[in-house]
């Protein structure tokens, strides 16, 4: 397949009655059919759902009658997203026949605008990884390269855009999850500022973390979406209210350039990354010069402690969401419990694959007396100079422009095997979520292996508009994310 | 500050957090989660006597709600995911012990 | 040997507050509903639920710790505390740690013998109920969460306490509080409110002081077991520390339960088992912070609270204690007669008629006095009637009776029902000449017996009554007969 339609394209397409949404929800259905038995990018897919729904918008529209700004486009959402219809199984043998009582508020949002949500994508078990390997249900690779790993923790997410398999979809960032598959498989990905999207319905990792975005072909596309989903939710204690901040029409000025851009780099940083990432960023970088933007030079001191304070909050903050998942009131439960206790510990030791145990052991132990506050407490003020940190740097410059990971795709088991490894490739994106700023991951390039790298920029908190409009400007007057896959 | 997680911090941490390990899982967790501790211990490097603890980094407080009822779920739909129930109940092997802490 | 003791006594209550819904979802609280039928995805602890506070329970919470003379905080937030149990769906419990919504104050307690003394109260926090774990007859327990959010105060006192009797006037005492706040309903029977004593005995043996072991006795549900089982714990560590010399240390407190039948208690847990709860401050909430003006809002909530009420109608109204006591049980009784004297009457006898007639009725009809259909202003007319020997006190009771069902006034019923008492002295008189007549043995003995003087007098004005049926005043005839018979 050639010239996948973006998100916006298609609706406008089936607004237009150029083509019908039935029509373009049965064509993904049979691309699904054709290409994710090698992908790997789906854990369930509606399909029967789907063509109802399509048919019921595309009757709308024939019948003149007003629709949502998604009008009959089929997105897929992260399997971590609860929905009354389907499973929501987070990738875990703990949910695996999981049904939501309630559906989450990112999902009444898709389903008000009127999209079509084809499937629920496939991810590392309950968001806890970089490389979707940790999935307990299915093994999903990178479209690009089969061999390679897809990023994660929104791996499905991610490959489900780069192979054509939904319009558009949506991932969570905890720790990096939708800005590095993203990068990874070629596509764009925003990671909002916490708060700016109602975490309502999201299976918590990360509580003070976790941020819902979207993963789409394009910055428009992400702007379509944010337009959506983004928003207050009472439901949501940690939602940003109206008070806070405002919340833009994402599209409205999306093309408007921004005027003596200042781009703070981070020299230092970047040297971490492998040469042909290194490279793709100066190039990108030098786009954005030729674009009359300046280039400002910084150093973020706290950076490098960045990985170490987020696999304590992270994990100790996961330690307390997952403890819920005990074989009592709902999910697993081992066969081989005898008694009450043992349904818990055999449960959650059965239920769980090891990256997530790992995770709640670390957890546990941050968060136990006398280590408290060696760990956490000290944890969390060093978050505290990480972002001020980002205080400083955005008093130079609007925004910050860095890889998103050191490499590009690795080969699929190449660091199951040593967690810490995996852990240190987060190094560019762990420093947003504990800061609670947005991030973009925009292609910027490919390496020698035609695998695509990605560019990050970061803004302010609720400066996603700006931050859209940033990362526009770059796909107005480059075309990697129009790159095709050599299918 | 200095912590090799041996195999007792596994045990315990496993102990409180519930899970039953094998005793492969234990040595594995105890040299993994050694390696990272190591790592993390380069927080205690940074002086911070004077840094606020940053819990959260949305500057709100007080996000209250009425005391108004909005509806429950019926007994099916609650219990619809349990692994076990008895007449309407949450069903789990006789509890023995009063570990009820509130 | 010389021995004596000490008893130390510290309470920790749990108060159900009466909030029509939970403290952190939108379900109801009613009592003796079907199992699981007022729960939803936040307090079943389904995974992508999150908490929302409930701001009147907040305003509870911090009115009665106000009623309690407590400091508020003016910044306080939410802690999760872990532990696993079947009746705590996400097995931690969403409480208050390090900075409790309330601290250091008192409640005045009123002593059995009419003095008061003041218990410190170290804390006071706010916190989410479990749920309930029956444990049945078959091998397996069963767990309804109908209960688990509901809203509790914990308050915590120091070891103040040093005898059963001050314990149970405690707990009473903050029962007549709490009601009076209308912050619980406080029924005991219902679990609304839950005591934990914290008891040991300092005893002084040949002159060195001995600390016993600390024990913690649960399950009690009636103010005479709480009181009875400090009683019994008393007797109980006495007589260990006598047989064994075992002096408290730290780790040897233990629980015992309370058998109502044998009342005894029980021993539950050897020793505190290694409890690590893990406190950390929940990220799924955000703080609260208690502004001036928020405070005061709450505070002019707060009203005469029953003691000094109780202490006010002794020293102003001049009524004995225990009428003051009886009157200030419930608010409404005691606003109520507070009115009803404002409206010109004498205290004790709006006291005598509500205590006799008013308190009779409300329990008939299972109202309380201010409901019974009578205004305070009636009431004071009433009394005024019976002070003036208009009628008689037992017709003062007719005369009530009828005021609750129609809507007349005293003087009128009195007369419909023929009650008023004939005053003229005239009238009377004559009656009088008659039964002296007619009785001239009595007579004699009321003159000039001793012996019999008090039971002729007696007979005579009986006499006179009857005569009037029923309608002399017998003060008149009292002192007309005494006149009479002097001269
Ligand atoms: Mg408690
Ligand atoms: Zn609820």
């Amino acid at each position: 397949m050639s010239d996948f339609q973006t998100a916006l394209e298609l609706r406008d397409a089936i607004a237009a009655q150029h083509c019908s949404s039935t029509q373009a929800v049965q064509q993904m259905l049979n691309r699904i059919e054709q290409v994710d038995p090698t992908v790997g990018a789906y854990l369930s897919i509606f399909a029967d759902r789907a063509i109802q729904d399509a048919k019921r918008i595309d009757q709308k529209i024939a019948a003149g009658q007003p629709v949502g700004p998604l009008a009959g486009v089929p997105v897929a959402v992260k399997d971590n997203l609860c929905t009354t219809f389907g499973t929501t199984t987070c990738g875990s043998k703990m949910l695996e026949h999981f049904v939501a009582p309630y559906n989450a508020h990112v999902i009444e949002r898709l389903q008000a605008a009127d999209a079509i949500i084809i499937g629920k994508t496939n991810l590392d078990e309950f968001a806890m990884g970089s490389s979707t390997e940790n999935s307990a249900l299915r093994k999903t690779v990178n479209p690009w390269d089969s061999s390679r790993v897809a990023g994660g923790s929104s791996g499905g997410s991610a490959a489900a855009v780069a192979a054509g398999l939904c319009a558009a979809s949506l991932g969570s960032d905890t720790g990096g999850s939708i800005r590095q598959p993203a990068s990874f498989c070629g596509v764009t990905g925003l990671k909002p500022t916490y708060g700016r999207v109602s975490r309502y319905g999201l299976i918590t990792y990360g509580s003070s973390l976790d941020q819902i975005g979207p993963l789409t072909r394009d910055t428009a596309d992400a702007a379509l979406l944010m337009n959506i989903i983004a928003g207050h939710d009472s439901r949501d204690s940690t939602s940003a209210s109206e008070s806070i901040a405002v919340k833009p029409d994402y599209l409205a000025d999306l093309k408007q350039p921004i005027n003596g851009l200042r781009i703070a780099v981070v020299p230092t940083l970047n040297a971490g990354a492998e040469a042909s990432v290194q490279n793709a960023i100066e190039e990108a970088l030098k786009v954005y010069q030729s674009l009359g933007a300046e280039r400002i030079e910084i150093t973020m001191p706290h950076f490098d402690y960045a990985i170490a304070a987020y696999y304590v909050i992270a994990t100790a903050e996961a330690s307390s969401n997952l403890a819920r998942f005990d074989g009592v009131h709902y999910g697993y439960r081992s066969p081989n419990a005898g008694n009450y206790i043992e349904v818990y510990s055999k449960s959650r030791d059965e239920g769980f694959g090891p990256e997530v145990k790992r995770r709640i052991m670390l957890g546990t132990f941050a968060l136990s007396s006398g280590y408290y506050d060696a760990y956490y407490v000290k944890a969390l003020k060093v978050r505290n100079l990480i972002r001020q940190d980002f205080v400083k740097a955005f008093e130079k410059a609007d925004c910050l422009m860095l890889p998103v990971s050191p490499t590009t795709a690795f080969k699929i088991g190449e660091k199951t095997d040593d967690p810490l490894q995996m852990y240190l490739a987060d190094i560019y994106t762990i420093a947003v979520n504990l800061a609670g700023l947005p991030g973009l991951s925009v292609p910027c390039g490919f390496d020698a292996k035609n695998l695509p790298i990605g560019l990050q920029i970061i803004t302010n908190a609720f400066t996603e508009d700006k931050l859209l409009r940033i990362g526009q400007m770059y796909q107005s007057v480059t075309d990697w994310h129009k790159r095709n896959l050599p299918l | 500050m200095n912590h090799q997680i041996d195999r007792q911090l596994v045990e315990r941490a496993a102990l409180l957090s519930r899970l039953e390990l094998s005793e492969s899982e234990i040595a594995q967790f105890s040299t993994q989660l050694s390696a990272i501790v190591e790592y993390i211990e380069k927080i205690n490097t940074l002086h911070t006597e004077h840094v606020e603890p940053l819990a959260h980094c949305l500057p709100v407080h007080n996000v209250l709600r009425a005391d108004e009822p909005r509806g429950s779920l019926s007994n099916a739909e609650a219990l619809a995911n349990a692994p076990d129930t008895i007449d309407g109940y949450f069903k789990v092997p006789k509890i023995l012990d009063d570990n009820s802490g509130a | 040997m010389s021995l004596n003791y000490n008893i130390i006594v510290g309470l920790e209550i749990h108060v159900q507050l009466a909030t029509r819904t939970k403290m952190f979802c939108g379900c109801e609280l009613e009592f003796g509903q079907p199992p699981n039928t007022r729960v939803c995805p936040v307090c079943l602890g389904m995974p992508g639920a999150l908490p929302v506070m409930n701001k009147a329970a907040v305003e509870a919470a911090i009115l009665t710790g106000l009623a309690l003379n407590c400091t508020i905080s003016r910044f306080t937030k939410w802690d999760r505390k872990s532990y696993y149990y079947p009746d705590l769906p996400k097995n931690y419990q969403i409480s208050q740690y390090d900075l409790p919504l309330a601290e250091n104050g008192y409640i005045e307690i009123p002593l059995e013998d009419g003095t008061s003394k003041k218990i410190r109260i170290r804390r006071a926090h706010l916190e989410e109920d479990a749920g309930k774990n029956t444990h049945t007859l078959g091998n397996f327990s069963a767990v309804d969460l109908n209960r688990a959010g509901t809203p509790l105060l914990e308050i915590v006192t120091e070891p103040d306490l040093n005898s059963p009797s001050e314990v149970r006037q405690l707990a009473q005492e903050l029962q007549r509080i709490v009601r009076y706040l209308g912050v619980s309903e406080a029924d005991m029977q219902k679990g609304h409110m839950r005591f934990e004593p914290n008891v040991n005995l300092h005893i002084t043996q040949d002159g060195q002081v001995f600390k016993t072991p600390i024990t913690e006795v649960k399950n009690l549900n009636s103010f005479r077991a709480l009181e009875r089982s400090i009683a019994c714990e008393v007797n109980r560590q006495l007589d260990e520390f006598l047989a064994t010399g075992k002096t408290l240390q730290i780790g040897n407190k233990s629980t015992y339960g309370w058998d109502d039948v044998n009342q005894m208690t029980v021993l539950q847990r050897e020793k505190e088992e290694a409890h690590d709860y893990r406190y950390f401050p929940d990220p799924d909430l955000v703080p609260v912070a208690v502004s001036d003006e928020w405070l005061s809002r709450i505070a002019s909530r707060l009203g005469e609270l029953p003691l000094a009420m109780q202490q006010r109608f002794v020293r102003d109204y001049g009524l004995s204690d225990y009428d003051a006591q009886v009157l200030t049980a419930e608010k409404s009784t005691a606003v109520f007669f507070d009115a009803a004297v404002r409206c010109g009457a004498q205290p004790k006898r709006i006291c005598n008629l509500l205590t006799q007639t008013g308190l009779k009725l409300a329990n008939e009809k299972q109202t309380t006095v201010d409901a019974l259909g009578i205004s305070p202003g009636r009431l004071a007319a009433l009394a005024n009637m019976v002070e003036a020997g208009q009628i008689s006190a037992t017709s003062a009771t007719v005369i009530f009776e009828t005021m609750t069902q129609t809507d007349e006034d005293p003087a009128q019923i009195a007369e419909q029902k023929n009650l008023l008492q004939k005053n003229d002295a005239g009238e009377i008189e004559a009656l009088i000449e008659q039964v002296i007549w007619e009785n001239q043995k009595a007579v004699s003995d009321a003159k000039s017996n001793p012996k019999k003087a008090k039971k002729a007098m007696g007979f005579l004005m009986g006499q006179v009554i009857q005569k009037s049926k029923g309608q002399a005043n017998p003060k008149i005839v009292a002192e007309l007969l005494n006149r009479k018979l002097m001269a």
